[in-house]
């Protein structure tokens, strides 16, 4: 009886594979389910934020990549207005951190600004150590939480 | 939100002293110069005359046990039960119980008034050591057993007692990803927790005027609104904004004559220190760098500002003059120095330190010389001075796991490292500010 219930399962599995070989993208099969121009959109497909070094708000490579994604994207849905949110993780002093969200805001912004993003349209603010996403306290987490997240409204 | 008002109104007086008569300098002190000195091992009796007399006697004697100074001698132990406040007690029962002092009291009601008579015996040398009287209304009666264990730790210390006093923090309660963040006040023990917002935006960083009757601190806007610092009549939960600028302002504190208010302003990725003249608001630019200059905290005297900036690369202290400029730097260890803290007492600077290990608390001499670490842990930050300059506040925060935030409380702990204990809080709590001596 377990037998063929494990036998089942398995088979469950093999066609959860074959179906995600047949996407050439998981963010395309992903994609479907959110609307183009939507924050969803935004979120999925573009990558809503970008990841700084310790005590650092100078934007990396892999941050002005996504940076890039989402200057294409803002200037082609033009309705939204953004506030870019500076985070930080949790080993520094609460209002050195508070400082230091703002630097790492304006950094992102600043490089949006220069993609061509007017800055009328970019608004910043920054949390510090306050919100933590997500909430741990290894260098896994921290890494994430060294961060500017562009929101959009 | 109304705090119960502070009109106190004590009418103060020395009692005469009764039993042996003589100036003599009695034996019950601690002299806290000398690196190891024992607690002074002391008997409080409940005061007599009034079911509160027990309580106020409770208080007294949880007070003077936390400060660390002090050994309460448990009330079984005692040999004379009945102990009268107006007549001298059996001096051979408390030397054979082993106290050094003795604290006893009586409570009296006058009209609608309590009047409270509290006498400290040198059982050593078999005379007073102190006595005083207080007539206040009787829901007083806690502020009178912490004005009298402020009397009783001054006598034996010879320094400033700071249990009449209260203290600002952050309550922090909900989910590590979502914490709500509200401006709360107590009692230095624990007792009349209040609080001062309603936790719908984050609020940070409460300081007490010199008064006490006003609390700033910085809290953000509704709808992702920036943070700004506000100004709150502590009473009347009235609030104000205290200047709306383009960035982010925060971190604010008092000076020590109350009327102008130091913060930080940050835009534009640069973040410098300003005052403001709290009744006329006009605002002054103090620091003009490139960097993070933030944390800033008045000396005891006003007349200079310790900050933290990274001006030089990482974190460190700086110490420039009350109207901006001679700013030099004066901590030079390994590792970051942030949230400095002048002492009341001019003489000290406590600070949070990052290091590679973790978090510390440590103080140092105003030039920078002499530091010493105090208390250290994964996160330990924010300390603040109890009004005599003698014991310090700060929060701890264990780590985060499995999602949910790390416990954060408040704790206290000796200059010289001794005698760390945790302040009871009914939530989780950071950023303690602690308050100067309530006025009486």
């Amino acid at each position: 009886m377990s037998m063929i219930k494990a036998l089942s399962a398995l088979a469950a599995m093999f066609l959860i594979a074959a179906c995600s070989n047949n996407d050439t993208q998981t963010a395309s099969a992903a994609s479907t389910t959110v609307t183009p121009g939507s924050v969803g959109d935004f979120r999925q497909n573009v990558g809503d934020r970008v990841f700084f070094d310790t005590d650092s708000s100078t934007v990396r490579e892999d941050g002005r990549q996504t940076l890039n994604r989402q200057a294409e994207w803002l200037k082609k849905y033009g309705n939204y207005q953004i506030t870019v949110e500076g985070h930080c993780d949790e080993r520094g002093t609460r209002e050195y951190n508070l400082a230091l969200g703002e630097r790492r805001a304006n950094a992102a912004r600043q490089y949006l600004i220069a993609q061509g993003i007017p800055a009328s349209r970019l608004k910043t603010v920054s949390y510090g150590k306050e919100r933590p996403d997500p909430v741990g306290s290894d260098e896994a987490a921290w890494s994430r939480n060294r961060r500017a997240v562009t929101a959009l409204e | 939100m109304m705090l119960p008002r502070r009109t106190t109104l004590l009418g103060g007086a020395a009692l005469a002293t009764i039993g042996v008569a003589g100036t003599a300098r009695a034996q019950l002190t601690i002299d806290m110069t000398r690196p190891s000195f024992e607690p002074v091992p002391i008997a409080i009796v409940d005061f007599k005359g009034d079911a509160v007399g027990a309580q106020m006697a409770g208080v007294i004697r949880n007070n003077l046990q936390n400060s660390g100074l002090f050994r309460v001698i448990p009330s079984s132990a005692y040999i004379q039960k009945d102990v009268d406040a107006t007549s001298p007690p059996r001096f051979p029962d408390w030397r054979s119980v082993g106290a050094a002092g003795l604290v006893v009291g009586q409570v009296t009601s006058v009209g609608g008034s309590i009047k409270v008579d509290f006498r400290l015996w040198d059982v050593v040398t078999s005379q007073q050591a102190t006595g005083l009287s207080f007539t206040s209304q009787p829901s007083n009666w806690r502020r009178l057993a912490h004005i009298i264990s402020d009397a009783i730790y001054k006598r034996v210390t010879g320094e400033e007692g700071y249990f009449d006093t209260r203290v600002a923090y952050v309550s922090e309660t909900g989910p590590g990803n979502n914490r709500t963040k509200r401006i709360a006040v107590m009692d230095q023990d624990g007792a009349n927790n209040r609080y001062l917002t309603d936790g719908k935006t984050i609020a940070l960083t409460p300081r007490f005027s010199p008064t006490l009757q006003e609390i700033v601190y910085m809290a953000y806007g509704e709808n992702n609104g920036p943070p700004r610092v506000y100004l709150q009549n502590v009473d009347s939960g009235r609030r104000e904004l205290l200047g709306n600028f383009p960035g982010m302002s925060f971190a604010p504190r008092f000076s020590p004559d109350g009327t102008k208010v130091v913060m930080s302003i940050a835009e534009n990725g640069r973040t410098n220190i300003y005052e403001m003249d709290v009744r006329g608001r006009q605002l002054r630019r103090l620091t003009n760098s490139p960097a993070i200059d933030t944390s800033p905290c008045f000396s005891a005297d006003g007349s200079q500002i310790v900050f933290n900036s990274d001006r030089g690369g990482a974190q460190q202290l700086y110490v420039m003059s009350a109207g901006g400029g001679g700013e030099r730097r004066i901590s030079f260890g390994d590792g970051r120095y942030a949230t400095p803290v002048w002492s009341p007492r001019g003489d000290f600077i406590a600070f949070t330190k990052i290091g590679s290990g973790g978090f510390g608390i440590g103080v140092m001499r105003s030039d920078g010389s002499g530091e010493r670490m105090l208390a250290s842990g994964f996160l330990v930050e924010g300390p603040t001075w109890a009004p005599n300059g003698r014991v310090l506040m700060f929060f701890r925060q264990q780590p985060s796991s499995g999602g949910r935030a790390g416990a954060a409380s408040l704790h206290q702990i000796d200059i010289t490292g001794r005698f760390e204990r945790q302040v009871p809080t009914p939530t989780d709590a950071s950023d303690p500010a602690w308050s100067p001596l309530i006025p009486q």
